[in-house]
């Protein structure tokens, strides 16, 4: 049995899909089993992320919940009128949590979590048809938050706690179609920033009316990440004052880490079934512009009038045996990104993720949890509109298809 | 129950593990483009500057990579199209050696002065490493040499490198001939072609237009190797050789595609520089309005005595005024011009206002002053100051009659008159006319250049990123030569080409963009 496990994963891993956006939900590995379902669901210490207020009503004294999961990502692009195709490099993104829980007394319990809700690492091959708008980016965003978790009744609990964020980010890009030194080496920006600090915050709440139902909210708030001071790099633009120096800049911008919203419910059918579903709200309206100033004088302007969208997530659990517990899960994620506005920086459409998984109990206090999601898009004709020479909009027209791929392992520990 | 579970669970895995997304229509496979009833697996270009990916006045690395033959053999890729080989230079920077110490200059680059004005001036940042004498290896699909004539691609030898050194043949065709009495259409042959280009005879034409009309229209004479290199070719000797190529290659069994010529006033090297470009405002030129108005007064007496009032010389002191030319077409009133003006200026001075204005005039609308001219107009020339200093004039007196285009006329090598317009026009009717039709009796694709140039040159041709003119320097069409393609034009050419393929061929290929194509390379390495 093990060893099936162990296969699946082996052959799961040798196969190369994409995570996209920057919105990254691998926030547990007994959430992600089951949808990434989790406001209303009591469990572990994945609560920290989920929803603090369940926090409380853990069993054990302490609860520990680390993981990692290896998402492996792929986006095609193509444009068959001009006989052009690309393909995203498989890189191996990693994202990594760890929570953790202490019950201090009936009514009260304190956690601390980290985890990454943010990131997106996307190589395009350099100098790629859209390498004007994007030829890779790393983008990482560290969440730190302590929480306490409050009983306020039997049936009703709240928690909460402030985030700290520390992101970084790598992107190149050529800087339009065309301009090159007289080598013919495209001229390129490279803009890299990390340290960037703020603070943030979430908010839970959980009511659980009868010991099988429980109903939960959670909201965490906006962080505007601003890199000041980072490096612009600008390599192999000729040689002529109409143009910038091949230098070491600076630059300043703002990335937005949306809010988020989830309400959702759990129930606990008999001794072994759980069902779960969440409701997702991201605002990402607040991403309406990507723009960089240079300390050269330059500026980038990217429009990219994000919607705030929603995921609808579905998750069960299935207790096997008292050791084993399988999970499985389907989620409905819809994307921000308008018509018009799709960059190929965060090639991301409206996806299905499928979900599975399982824990096993080595003992009454460990137990290994094993869990793997598939992202399916849909293929999407798509453009980015906002790319302007003289003056015109050009857009960047193609077709999209990509998938994501991410098994991911983790421990549980409970005193 | 829980191994049948655990059963599922892996099934559901192994289902997804067929997870690499995929296109439900890849363009990489087979079936969504095709070459009809051509062939794309040996591809051979033949033709001149145009074809080799000529531009800013020198041959180099990136402009071959952009070259129309090349960006061709990129879309017939997806149709059965082999390997494209070019016998690529050296460097980027574009001059050439000739082995015997002498070089063709580097390419041009748009440098910005000081007030942050632009032109284009050639590239010094390095010196040229491509030595014709380093002859390459192995057989060329682009087979295109700067340079030739129609009749240049079935002459042997003229890959030759001790006759290139000598100006006798093409140093860039020796670079990479198979042999020293190699000639291009045998090593075109040699590759068993599939599919043949031809652009020729732009030059048959083009060295006579941009010399001025220096050279002489050989129409009647049908032997090319009396011909001089600024000549016209006479149509006849066109419609052979044209012929002798075309159904050389068809009779190997290749199919092919033919384009026509473009007309000289589509290209900014005739464009470009007014035929009025004197200005009042120019404080070298304005403060002297009045003196030499004055001056040229006594002229325009003499004009009007000699029955010529049209050859009157006067600029105005609020417009932009015409240049000064010597039009040959013009009679030589010479000795008359000296007779008349000996009275007033006595006889040595007479003498060289005669032989000067003999056959002066002011250049009108149907002039074309050519792209070097810019940088001689309003400047002294200093030949013709020493030959004046040398007729005993005082310095003083010499200068202010050596000054290109205002006291001295514009020599011939800068204007293309209208008499000489229609030499070249009548040519090109003519070569077109022949191109079309051996095309036509060859069942061979033809894409006709000269119209899509025209277009460009007078509306431009919309892009993704603007419109292409044949504006010099911004334009976005020409490279800063005036006369060759930037890598923009060049896909545009490649498009053309590609209509004119699926057209005759039930041929279907991915077009480029030429947004995507560059245009000028801006530079400041240029001393």
């Amino acid at each position: 049995m093990k060893k099936l496990l162990l296969l699946v994963l082996l052959v799961s891993t040798a196969c190369m899909t994409y995570a996209g956006g920057y919105r990254v939900s691998v926030q547990g590995q007994r959430a992600i089993a089951m949808g990434h379902t989790g406001v209303a669901v009591v469990n572990s210490a994945e609560l920290v992320f989920f929803n603090p207020a369940g926090l409380v009503y853990l069993e054990n004294k302490l609860n520990v919940s680390a993981g990692a999961s290896g998402i492996f990502t792929d986006v095609l692009y193509q444009n068959s009128d001009l006989g052009v195709s690309s393909q995203t490099d498989s890189s191996v993104g990693t994202p990594l949590n760890l929570y953790g829980s202490y019950q201090v007394n009936d009514w009260l319990a304190l956690g601390l979590g980290v985890y990454t809700p943010y990131g997106s690492e996307v190589t395009w091959p350099t100098d790629w048809a859209g390498s004007h708008l994007v030829n890779n980016i790393e983008l990482a965003a560290i969440y730190i938050q302590p929480v306490v978790s409050v009983k306020l009744s039997d049936h009703f609990s709240i928690g909460g706690g402030p985030i700290y964020v520390t992101g970084s980010v790598n992107f190149n890009r050529n800087l339009n179609r065309t301009l090159t030194d007289l080598e013919g080496n495209r001229s390129n920006i490279t803009v890299d920033a990390s340290g960037v600090n703020n603070w943030g915050w979430s908010l839970g709440a959980m009511f659980s009316p009868t010991e099988n139902f429980r109903v939960g909210f959670n909201y965490r708030s906006e962080i505007i990440l601003e890199a000041e001071d980072g490096d612009a790099t600008f390599a192999n633009f000729p040689n002529s004052p109409a143009v910038p120096a091949n230098e070491t800049t600076t630059f300043t911008a703002e990335l937005p880490l949306p809010a988020e919203l989830t309400i959702g419910l759990s129930y606990q059918y008999g001794e072994k079934w759980t069902f779960a579903f969440d409701y997702n709200r991201q605002f990402w309206d607040v991403y309406e512009s990507l723009d960089l100033q240079f300390g050269n004088g330059a500026t980038s302007l990217n429009p990219r009038n994000y919607k705030n969208s929603s995921a609808y997530r579905f998750g069960l659990e299935y207790k096997a045996t008292d050791k084993i517990a399988l999970r499985a899960g389907y989620y409905r994620d819809e994307s921000p990104v308008q018509p018009g506005y799709f960059a190929p920086e965060t090639p991301r459409n409206d996806s299905d993720g499928f979900t599975g998984g399982l824990s096993f109990a080595i003992n009454s206090k460990l137990a290994i949890d094993a869990s793997f999601f598939y992202l399916r898009f849909e293929e999407v004709n798509a453009s980015y509109d906002f790319y302007t020479e003289n003056g015109q909009s050009v857009p960047f027209e193609g077709t999209y298809k990509s998938s994501a791929f991410a098994p991911g392992l983790g421990l549980t520990y409970k005193l | 129950m829980i191994k049948k579970n655990i059963k599922y669970f892996a099934l559901l895995a192994l289902g997804l593990v067929a997870c690499e997304p995929e296109f439900d229509n890849p363009i990489d496979e087979s079936g969504v483009y095709a070459s009809g009833e051509a062939d794309f697996s040996t591809y051979v270009a033949l033709g001149n500057s145009l074809t080799a990916g000529y531009a800013d006045g020198a041959l180099y690395i990136t402009g071959q990579e952009n070259s129309y033959p090349n960006i061709l053999a990129q879309q017939f890729e997806f149709a059965g199209g082999g390997e494209f080989t070019q016998p690529l230079m050296d460097d980027n920077t574009g001059g050439l050696l000739l082995g015997n110490g002498n070089a063709l200059p580097n390419r041009f680059v748009l440098a910005f002065d000081a007030q942050g004005n632009p032109s284009p001036a050639r590239y010094t940042g390095a010196t040229p490493t491509t030595d014709i004498t380093n002859r390459l290896t192995g057989s060329f699909n682009n087979l295109g040499a700067p340079g030739a004539k129609s009749f240049h691609l079935v002459a042997e030898g003229y890959g030759n490198v001790a006759a290139a050194q000598a100006g006798l043949a093409n140093p860039y065709y020796a670079r990479f001939a198979s042999a020293d009495n190699a000639s291009i259409l045998g090593d075109a042959l040699a590759q068993s072609p599939t599919f043949f280009s031809l652009w020729i005879g732009n030059n048959d034409i083009l060295s006579y237009a941009t010399s001025g009309g220096v050279g002489v229209n050989q129409l009647g004479n049908l032997n090319p190797a009396t011909y001089g290199g600024n000549d016209i070719t006479d149509p006849n000797v066109f419609a052979n050789v044209y012929n002798t190529i075309v159904t050389s290659l068809v009779a190997s069994g290749a199919k092919g595609v033919v384009l026509s010529l473009p007309d000289v006033t589509s290209i900014p090297y005739f464009t470009t520089v007014p035929f009025a470009p004197l200005s009042p405002l120019n404080p070298s030129f304005g403060p002297q309005i009045p003196t030499l108005n004055a001056t040229y007064a006594g002229l325009n007496q003499a004009f009007a005595f000699l029955g010529v009032p049209e050859r009157s010389i006067q600029f105005s002191t609020t417009g932009a005024s015409a240049v000064v030319i010597k039009d040959e077409s013009l009679a030589d009133i010479s000795a008359q011009l000296t007779q008349v003006l000996t009275p007033t200026f006595g006889a040595a001075q007479a003498a060289i206002f005669g032989a000067q204005y003999g056959q002066a005039r002011q250049a009108n609308a149907n002039d074309l002053l050519v792209l070097p001219s810019s940088s001689v107009i309003g400047q002294l020339n200093t030949d013709r100051l020493q030959e004046l200093i040398g007729f005993g004039l005082t310095q003083e007196q010499a200068g202010q009659l050596a000054v290109n285009g205002v006291t001295f006329p514009l020599e011939d090598q800068y204007v293309l008159t209208a008499a000489e317009q229609a030499e070249v026009s009548a040519a090109r009717t003519a070569f077109n006319a022949s191109i079309r039709g051996i095309a036509e009796a060859n069942g061979l694709a033809f894409y006709d250049a000269a119209a899509d140039l025209a277009v460009v040159a007078s509306t431009g041709l919309p892009f993704d990123g603007g419109v292409i003119t044949s504006q010099f320097v911004s334009g976005g069409g020409f490279s800063l030569d005036g006369v060759h393609p930037t890598p923009r034009g060049h896909a545009v050419v490649a498009n053309g080409i590609i209509k004119a393929i699926e057209n005759t061929y039930g041929a279907s290929l991915p077009m480029v963009n030429p947004g995507n194509y560059g245009t000028i390379t801006l530079n400041n390495d240029v001393n």
